[in-house]
C-alpha cells in the first residue's frame, strides 16, 4: 500500500493544499502538558516576555481541542501510558515536539525509571535540544514545525476524505 | 426519596491545575470531596540512585533539576552538606553572593507560586505580571552562569566563578523596583472580592496537625508556627542579617498568601543588606584538594592542567561520615542527608523534599470542601513535582 | 556529646537498647535496637519535645555490615531548635520494623517510600503500598544490588563514566 493522492498535483489542488496548510500552521494549538523543568520554560515562552499568542498558539487543556503536543520534560515509565492515551485522544492531523534533552534522549537521567527518549513511543516531528531549552529555542522549534506543516501534500484532499496526507521531513 | 451514590473522579496526571504530573483520585458526594488519594511518582527520575554513581561534583547539576523553580536553593543545600562533610570554610564574598542568589531564588519561586495560584483561581493578569518580573531574575541568572534556569553555579568551597561587575547594579535596580511590583500584585488580589471569597477560610489546617504531618516553610508559618531555619539554625551566615519571619493566624489559604508576600518583601531587604556587604575578595576557598585551580593556571601550566584533570575525572575524596543539612528553601525545609564511605562518590544521598511532606496534608486541608476549593489548596501548598518524585 | 540533653536522658532510660552514640560535625546520632525503636521515638516526642519528624529513610549496607539495612529518623524540636538522628539496623532476613505512624503522621508517606525503594515492611502501617513506582514494579530500586539502568537494559556505552 503506497500513499494515495487521487487529486494529483496541479495548480488548483496545490493552491488549496497551501491554503489548508497555512491555516493549520497559523493556529497550532498545543496541549498544556508540562512534565518537568522544560514546562516552566514553556510557560515562560507563553507569558508576557516572549508571548506565543502572536504565532496563533493558544494552549488548550484538552487533547480533543489540540493538534500539537509538546513533550516538555522527562518521561518516566509510569507516565508513558498516560502520554500515549493523551496522544491517541488528539484528533488528526497532529504533531509532536520533543522539548529538551530528556524528551529527546533521556538526558542526564540514564536510570531505571526514565524512558530514554519519547520517540520510543510517539512519532516526533521536531527535537529541541537544551536542558532546558531557552524560549527562543522553543520558538525556533515551533517555526521549524510550521515550515514542515507548509510542505504537507494533499492536505486538502485528505481533509475532504480523499487520499492520505503526505508529510515531509522537517527542513 | 432521592438516593445519591459516591462518584470517583480522576484528576490528573494531565490536568492544567495540578502543577505538573500529580494525580488525585477523588471520591465525591455531589460536588463535595469525601476522600482524596494522591498518586505520585509520575516524575520519579531516580536522582538518589543516580547520585550514588556520580562524583560529588557531578551530583550538583542533578540537584538543579529537583525543585526546578528554585535551583539555587537546592544547590545551596547540597553544597552546604558536602562542605560540612569536607569541613572547609567558605570565603566571605562567596557567602554573601550565595545569600543574594538564594533570596533571588526565593523571589523567583514565590513569583511562580503567585502566578500559578492566581491563574488557577482565575486572576490571569497576575500571571502575566509575575512572569515579567521573573524574567529579570532569569536574566540575572544568565548573567552570572550562562543558564536561565539550571544555573549550577555553586561549588564546594565557594562559587564556580566571580560575578561580573554589572551584577550588583542589575540586582540593585531590580530590588528597588520589586516592592512597587508587590504593591501592584496586592492591589490586584488582596482587596479583590473574588480572591478573598476563594481564599479566606479555605484549606484550614491547625498548627498541631501541621506539625504532626511535618509541614514546613510558608505553609507551616501560615498556620502560626514560628519556625524558619534561616533564623533558628542559621547556615551560610544568615545569622548576620536582620529580617522578620511572618506568621499567619487563621491557618487558611489567605494567611499563607500573606505570609509568602511578606516573605518576598523580607527577601528584598536581605538582598539589600547583602549587597552592602559585598566586598572584593576571593570566591573560592584555598583548598586545592577540592577546588578547581584558576582558569589561567589550567591554560598556562601543566601542573594546573593536571590538577584540573584529576578533580574533573576522579573527583575529590570526602571523609567518611554522615551529615544532614537542612536549608529553608522557598517551599519548606529542604534537607540533604549524605552518607560518605570515604570515596569520591556519595554512598547514599537522601533528599528530604519539602513538597513531598507538605502534600500529605492535602486530604486534611481539602476534605469536605468543593472541587474548586481543592484547586486553591493545591496552589497554596506550592508543590513542585520534580522534588516530590525526585 | 555527653552534655547533649537527649543523650543523657536516653542513656538513663534506654541503656540496654542503645548500640552506639556518635557525634560527627556537631550532629548526634544514636543507634538503637529495632525492637525498641517505637519506645525511643515516642519517649523523645513526649518527654523531650522532639515534636517534628523531619525525615525517615534507609541505607543499604550490602556486604559492608552484618545487618544489611539501617533505618534513619531525623528528629527536630521546634521549642528547643535542635536536631537528633536515630538509627536502627534491620537485617535482610527479618526485613521489617514497627511503623512510626502512631507517633507522627509524617511517617506515613515517608515509610511508604522506604518500602517502595528498599523493600522494608512496616508493621501496623495504615496504608503500605508502593508510592513512587507503579504497583506492578518488580524489585526495589535503591537497593545496592539493583542496577542503575534497571534489570532489562544495558547501560549506554558511549560516555566516559
Amino acid at each position: 500500500m503506497g500513499v494515495e493522492n487521487p487529486l494529483g498535483d496541479n495548480i488548483i489542488t496545490t493552491s488549496l493544499d497551501a491554503l489548508v496548510n497555512w491555516s493549520r500552521k497559523s493556529s497550532i494549538w498545543p496541549m498544556t502538558f508540562g512534565l518537568a523543568c522544560c514546562a516552566i520554560e514553556m510557560m515562560a515562552t507563553g507569558a508576557s516576555h516572549n508571548d506565543l499568542d502572536r504565532f496563533g498558539i493558544i494552549f488548550r487543556a484538552s487533547p480533543r481541542q489540540s493538534d500539537c503536543i509538546i513533550i516538555a520534560g522527562t518521561v518516566t515509565k509510569k507516565m508513558l501510558p498516560v502520554i500515549k492515551t493523551v496522544y491517541e485522544q488528539m484528533p488528526e492531523p497532529k504533531w509532536v515536539i520533543a522539548m529538551g534533552a530528556c524528551a529527546c534522549s533521556g538526558g542526564v537521567f540514564d536510570t531505571y525509571s526514565v524512558v530514554q527518549g519519547i520517540d520510543e513511543a510517539l512519532p516526533v516531528d521536531v527535537y529541541i535540544p537544551g536542558c532546558p531549552p531557552r524560549p527562543e529555542a522553543l520558538l525556533y522549534g515551533i517555526m521549524k514545525l510550521q515550515d514542515k506543516i507548509m510542505k504537507d501534500k494533499n492536505s486538502f484532499g485528505n481533509s475532504i476524505g480523499l487520499g492520505t496526507r503526505i508529510e515531509s521531513a522537517a527542513a | 426519596m432521592a438516593t445519591t451514590e459516591k462518584m470517583i473522579l480522576n484528576m490528573g496526571p494531565q490536568h492544567p491545575s495540578t502543577h505538573g504530573v500529580l494525580r488525585l483520585v477523588l471520591e465525591l458526594d455531589g460536588e463535595v470531596i469525601t476522600k482524596i488519594t494522591p498518586d505520585i511518582g509520575f516524575l520519579h527520575r531516580g536522582v538518589e540512585k543516580l547520585s550514588e554513581h556520580r562524583t560529588y561534583h557531578q551530583v550538583l547539576p542533578l540537584t538543579d533539576r529537583l525543585d526546578y523553580l528554585a535551583p539555587m536553593s537546592n544547590n545551596l543545600g547540597y553544597i552546604l552538606a558536602v562542605e560540612k562533610l569536607l569541613d572547609i570554610e567558605v570565603p566571605e564574598r562567596a557567602k554573601v553572593i550565595r545569600i543574594i542568589l538564594a533570596e533571588l531564588t526565593r523571589l523567583k519561586s514565590h513569583l511562580v507560586w503567585l502566578a500559578c495560584h492566581a491563574l488557577d483561581i482565575g486572576a490571569m493578569t497576575v500571571f502575566i505580571y509575575a512572569f515579567r518580573e521573573r524574567e529579570t531574575i532569569m536574566e540575572t541568572y544568565e548573567l552570572i552562569s550562562g543558564a536561565r534556569m539550571t544555573s549550577n553555579f555553586f561549588r564546594a568551597g565557594g562559587l564556580s566563578m566571580d560575578v561580573p561587575p554589572e551584577f550588583e547594579k542589575k540586582v540593585r535596580d531590580f530590588i528597588s523596583s520589586m516592592p512597587g511590583y508587590l504593591d501592584q500584585y496586592e492591589g490586584l488580589l488582596t482587596t479583590n472580592p473574588i480572591w478573598l471569597k476563594r481564599t479566606i477560610g479555605n484549606g484550614v489546617i491547625s498548627a498541631e496537625d501541621a506539625i504532626d504531618i511535618g509541614i514546613t516553610g510558608p505553609a507551616l508559618r501560615g498556620s502560626g508556627v514560628d519556625l524558619d531555619l534561616r533564623r533558628d539554625n542559621p547556615y551560610s551566615g544568615y545569622d548576620e542579617y536582620q529580617f522578620q519571619v511572618p506568621v499567619g493566624e487563621k491557618c487558611d489559604t489567605f494567611d499563607r498568601y500573606k505570609v509568602r508576600l511578606v516573605e518576598m518583601r523580607e527577601a528584598c531587604k536581605i538582598i539589600n543588606q547583602a549587597l552592602d556587604r559585598l566586598k572584593p575578595g576571593p570566591v573560592l576557598a584555598d583548598s586545592p584538594q577540592v577546588c578547581y585551580p584558576p582558569k589561567e593556571n589550567v591554560y598556562n601550566s601543566i601542573e594546573g592542567l593536571i590538577h584540573h584533570f584529576k578533580i574533573a575525572s576522579e573527583g575529590y575524596p570526602v571523609p567518611a561520615g554522615e551529615v544532614y543539612q537542612g536549608v529553608e528553601a522557598p517551599k519548606g525545609e529542604l534537607g540533604f542527608y549524605i552518607v560518605s564511605d570515604g570515596s569520591s562518590k556519595p554512598y547514599r544521598m537522601r533528599i528530604r523534599p519539602p513538597s513531598f511532606v507538605n502534600l500529605q496534608a492535602i486530604e486534611k486541608m481539602a476534605k469536605g470542601s468543593m472541587i474548586a476549593d481543592l484547586v486553591a489548596v493545591i496552589g497554596t501548598l506550592d508543590i513542585v513535582l520534580g522534588e516530590i518524585d525526585r | 556529646m555527653a552534655d547533649n540533653r537527649a543523650v543523657v536522658r536516653l542513656k538513663e532510660k534506654f541503656a540496654s537498647s542503645i548500640i552506639e552514640i556518635i557525634e560527627f560535625r556537631g550532629e548526634v546520632t544514636v543507634t538503637v535496637h529495632k525492637q525498641d525503636i517505637l519506645n525511643v521515638l515516642s519517649f523523645l516526642k513526649q518527654s523531650l519535645q522532639y515534636n517534628m519528624l523531619t525525615d525517615v529513610t534507609a541505607i543499604d549496607y550490602l556486604g559492608k555490615k552484618d545487618e544489611r539495612f539501617m533505618m534513619v529518623y531525623q528528629l527536630y524540636s521546634i521549642p528547643n531548635k535542635d536536631k537528633l538522628r536515630i538509627k536502627a539496623p534491620v537485617s535482610e532476613s527479618e526485613c521489617h520494623i514497627q511503623s512510626a505512624t502512631q507517633v507522627w503522621e509524617t511517617a506515613n508517606w515517608l515509610e511508604r517510600e522506604v518500602y517502595d525503594l528498599f523493600g522494608i515492611t512496616f508493621e501496623n502501617h495504615p496504608d503500605l503500598r508502593r508510592i513512587l513506582m507503579t504497583p506492578e514494579w518488580e524489585g526495589y530500586p535503591l537497593r545496592k544490588d539493583y542496577p542503575l539502568q534497571g534489570p532489562d537494559r544495558e547501560p549506554y556505552k558511549g560516555r566516559l563514566s
